[in-house]
């Protein structure tokens, strides 16, 4: 009956030749729109943040392929066997993480990435993934709202490699690796007490966990506070990029004209602080732009996963699109100095091929819990 | 399996699932709405402050020094100007091996060995890509040695810089000032920002009087600056405005002096201590200013070693000392003219009275006796024999007449106790002594009363009285000028650097000295005219083409005993007596007036007389190079 309900006013409309290749390739038309916008308008800005360094923007190009290449890959895999790989690439992304910290144990130094010769990647990133497949796999079955047993289990699948991962140290990807899984178990309705409970150890959580925090850590929090304190140092960042975002008004200084970043006084102004560029070149009216489309995808993202009756799917579907707002609101956040910097980088605009194909490859997986909608359950 | 199916409610699921999903639009659009308000406070409520912190951050300004004011004598002839001074500059990142380049630049001695350490600290100290001078004042043979192996040391080159440059060297250096590196001192007096990229200021003189003239304005230009704070010409395809001003060089500086007059003085002086200042009596121009020993400023400007200037402290004549405004001296006889004015004000005398000298002066009620400073007896002289001889027994048995109040009052309108008012620093005021001055003057009541032997010592210039060589010429030009007085200058214009317009400035008169009668001067004017012809200064006129009026004068720097005499030769030098002189010429209209102090000189006639010729004759006679006006 429900199948019903969703396909009846689809037949009725005007199917045209893009809709009948994008049906084809299980690709949802607005998403593609929304997604190659964001990607165009960051290129954009890309040439210009990175000092006119074409070999950048055709690299970024390059890992847009490849994000699209996963992006439609992934789309054509039915969901039951997303499902059934959940346990597999979580095993995987598991193994290499362990692998990058021993490895950067022994090299005495921060360690995230994993090179095998012919391309480098951080294993964090497989977990961006696999965290919410996993925790999606494993409630699917579960009744919900989930019990205390289940809320365990579903703990230790998300601390796991969030702590790995902040071991690296990689605070940034371990908060969003938490996120990620973390929203996959609000969705699934965890009780709002608990919510409240964890919130309040979360509380004394950060009083203990400031002890374990690692110095530059510290100060990121410190200077998040208070970043007038310490103006060279590790205030620097996020005086420099408000200066870059003030400066730049309602209608900007124009492309490829902004002092703040072509003079190089903005730092990472081509991959996390890349916001900061654009509010300076383009002003609110950009920024308002981008953030609009981004809400345009997200809320798209949204619409689809409300389409969606499997529970593994529902999950999974809402945890990937909420996750890539929670990305927008801590880089932006970060950007305009209203979170501490914990290096999260811009979705689809920040330079950088592994966050560029985890996130296209993340819609992949949206657009095919979607379009094979109809097959789950069969 | 069959478990979880049984438990499983989808219904409620859904319902659960999708009230979630509200939530988190909710919770989305909130984020949104913050975040946007954060933008908004950024770039439009806080905009301004921000855009004004990114224009400080990317550019920087960069100084650009004004050039200094020339100073040039009356005929336009240069006193002080910019010269280049090639210094070397190292660029630190463009150097592959710093040590090995110091070392190479000590081998061909161009920088002292004993110092790499303290040059490669000063070069570490500063940032990669700017240029540190590591050598001043470099030689044209050094520059040319550098030259021949520039190859070698890549990163260090020869860059020029304006210093200041005095081309006749020590001439009228006490007149002039030099400039020197700005000190602690002067930063708490001068505006900071408009000396940005200056590094050298006036120092006495005219340098330091005119300082402000001088200096002009400095320009600027806005570089752009990385976050490195390297400057960079253009970064990519951002190019944005930049502003720049133009330095506005300092004014020239016109001066009064007269560069041949003021080279015979210094020739004529050279050797000895002491100082010449001549006058224009009908403006108040300071013709000559002369003060020797001097030293060369031009040292000053390219950075004195601290040997050096101990060496310029510390020598026993004073090089340091600006003696014709500094020094100060018993004018000895030179002020007999003014007696005599005061004399025949208060009727104490009258032209044609006759009095006996018999070589010794008996103060009445007193068994104390003055004698004759040398001349011996004069016998029966009158007014004008008094002056052209200068008996003293006439001007003591005069000033006792007169009166210390009435010596006093007479002789202060003609500047005596103040400073004359020249427009430099640094003057001192002398003593004109007077029953009230020694009631301030000592501290315990014997010594404060006065005695009439000081009034009668008073009349011929010796005892409390002091005064400075400028204000000796000072007062003959008043008496050149019969009674018209000028505040001296030193500056009369001043020259825009572009337009070459001259702004003059005119001459500040004072009050006039308006309580002698006109006749009196003409008396006055005969007597120190017969200085020349017949007196003390007889043979300095001779072959003169113009009359000079003037008065010898020997300063005691040493008391003999009542019943010595003085003999010049028993006397150590510098316990010799100060010669001095005091002239006008030519008599009948007076072009100029002047003073001259040979400390040690001895007898007044013998040493200051002929220097003062020399400068006379340098103003007044016709000269052979055409004058060359600014």
């Amino acid at each position: 009956m429900i199948y019903e309900q969703v396909s009846a006013p689809s037949a009725r409309r005007t199917i045209t030749g893009a809709t009948r290749v994008l049906m084809a390739l299980k690709l949802d038309g607005p998403l593609m729109v929304g997604l190659s916008l964001i990607s165009v308008y960051g290129l954009i800005v890309l040439y210009s943040a990175s000092g006119q360094d074409v070999g950048k923007v055709l690299r970024a190009i390059i890992h847009l392929g490849l994000g699209t290449t996963a992006m439609l890959t992934l789309a054509q895999v039915k969901p039951t066997t997303l499902r059934n790989a959940a346990p597999w690439l979580y095993l995987l992304g598991l193994v290499l993480l362990i692998v990058v910290d021993v490895t950067g144990y022994i090299g005495k130094g921060a360690q995230r990435w994993l090179d095998l010769g012919f391309i480098r990647f951080q294993p964090s990133e497989i977990m961006k993934l696999a965290v919410p497949m996993l925790c999606a796999w494993y409630l699917h079955e579960r009744p919900l709202p989930p019990g205390p047993l289940t809320l365990a289990v579903v703990a230790a699948i998300i601390v796991i490699p969030a702590g790995l991962t902040a071991m690296q140290p990689d605070l940034g990807t371990a908060i969003l690796i938490t996120i990620g899984g973390g929203l996959v178990v609000v969705m699934a309705g965890l009780s709002v007490y608990i919510l409240l409970g964890m919130a309040a150890v979360a509380g004394v959580g950060a009083w203990y966990g400031w002890s374990l925090l690692h110095d530059y850590q510290r100060q990121r929090v410190l200077t998040f506070i208070d970043p007038q304190n310490d103006p060279l140092g590790a205030g620097y960042h996020i005086i420099q990029s408000q200066i870059a975002i003030g400066s730049g008004g309602v209608f900007g200084k124009g492309w490829m004209n902004g002092s703040q970043s072509q003079l190089e006084y903005l730092p990472e102004r081509h991959t996390d602080f890349i916001f900061a560029v654009i509010g300076e070149e383009f002003g609110l009216l950009g920024l308002v732009l981008l953030v609009l489309l981004y809400l345009f995808v997200v809320g798209r993202a949204m619409y689809l996963t409300t389409q969606m009756q499997d529970t593994f799917a529902r999950l999974l579907a809402a945890s990937l699109g909420l996750t890539f707002f929670v990305y927008v609101f801590i880089n932006t956040g970060m950007v305009s100095g209203l979170l501490p910097v914990v290096g999260v980088p811009l979705p689809l605009v920040s330079y950088g091929g592994t966050s560029m194909v985890t996130l296209l490859a993340g819609f992949g997986i949206l657009m095919a819990l979607y379009s094979h909608r109809k097959l789950v359950g069969s | 399996m069959a478990r979880t199916v049984n438990i499983k409610d989808y219904h409620r699921e859904q319902r659960l699932f999708l009230r979630r999903m509200v939530v988190a639009s909710i919770l989305i659009g909130l984020c949104a709405i913050t975040l946007w308000t954060r933008l908004g406070l950024l770039q439009i409520a806080r905009h301004d402050y921000y855009l004004e912190l990114s224009q400080g951050n990317r550019a920087r300004l960069e100084p650009i020094p004004a050039n200094r004011g020339l100073i040039l004598d009356r005929n336009g002839k240069v006193l002080a100007e910019n010269l280049a001074a090639y210094q070397l500059e190292l660029v630190r990142e463009q150097v592959p091996d710093l040590t090995a380049t110091l070392q190479g630049l000590a081998a061909l001695q161009l920088i002292p060995r004993d110092e790499i350490e303290d040059i490669r600290r000063l070069v570490r100290s500063r940032r990669g890509f700017e240029g540190v001078p590591i050598r001043l004042r470099m030689s044209e043979e050094e520059i040319a040695r550098f030259a021949v192996h520039r190859h070698q040391f890549p990163g260090v080159d020869i860059r020029t810089r304006l210093t200041r440059y005095y081309p006749n060297g020590a001439l009228a250096v006490h007149a002039l000032g030099y400039v020197a590196a700005i000190g602690e001192q002067d930063l708490t007096h001068i505006d900071r920002s408009a000396y940005a990229g200056t590094t050298l200021i006036g120092k006495l003189g005219v340098e330091s009087a005119r300082e402000k003239e001088l200096h002009g304005t400095n320009g600027f230009r806005e570089v752009l600056v990385n976050a490195q704070g390297r400057s960079v010409q253009k970064q990519g395809g951002f190019a944005p405005d930049l502003r720049s001003r133009a330095p506005k060089a300092g004014s020239d500086l016109i001066l009064s002096l007269d560069l041949v007059a003021q080279q015979a003085a210094e020739e004529a002086l050279r050797g000895r201590r002491g100082a010449v200042v001549a006058l224009d009596p009908d403006n108040g121009d300071v013709l000559v200013f002369v003060s020797q020993p001097g030293f060369d400023p031009s040292l000053f400007g390219r950075g004195l070693t601290r040997a050096e200037y101990r060496n310029l402290e510390t020598d026993a004549n004073r090089p340091l000392l600006n003696r014709a405004l500094r020094g100060t001296y018993p004018p000895g006889s030179t002020v007999k003219p003014v007696i005599a004015l005061a004399g025949l004000k208060y009727g104490a005398v009258k032209p044609d009275d006759h009095r006996f000298c018999a070589g010794v002066y008996n103060l009445p009620g007193s068994s104390r006796l003055f004698r004759e400073g040398r001349s011996g007896r004069h016998g029966s002289v009158d007014l004008q024999d008094a002056i052209a001889h200068s008996c003293d027994v006439y001007f003591y048995a005069l000033a006792n007449t007169l009166g210390v109040d009435h010596i006093a009052e007479f002789l202060e309108p003609f500047g005596y106790g103040k400073p004359t008012g020249i427009d430099i620093s640094g003057e001192q005021s002398g003593i004109l002594p007077s029953k009230e001055w020694k009631k301030h003057r000592f501290k315990r009541p014997a010594d404060q009363i006065w005695f009439p032997g000081e009034t009668v010592n008073f009349g011929v210039g010796q005892g409390y009285m002091t005064v400075t060589p400028m204000q000796q010429a000072h007062m003959v030009s008043v008496i050149a000028a019969r009674g018209k007085s000028f505040k001296p200058r030193l500056v009369t214009g001043l020259r825009d650097p572009e337009t070459k317009q001259a702004t003059v400035i005119p001459p500040q008169r004072e009050r006039d000295v308006d309580h002698v009668r006109p006749e009196d001067w003409e008396t006055v004017f005969e007597g120190m005219k017969g200085t020349i012809t017949r007196g003390t200064g007889r043979g300095m006129g001779t072959g003169a083409s113009y009359t000079i009026a003037g008065k010898t004068g020997t300063a005691q720097v040493f008391t003999v005993a009542q019943n010595a005499k003085y003999v010049e030769k028993d006397v150590s030098e510098l316990l010799r007596d100060h010669s001095w002189f005091v002239a006008f010429a030519p008599a009948e209209a007076p072009r100029i007036a002047l003073a001259v102090l040979v400390e040690n000189g001895g007898f007044g006639a013998a040493a200051a007389g002929p220097i003062a010729r020399k400068v006379l004759d340098a103003y007044l006679l016709p000269r052979n190079t055409p004058e060359v006006k600014p």
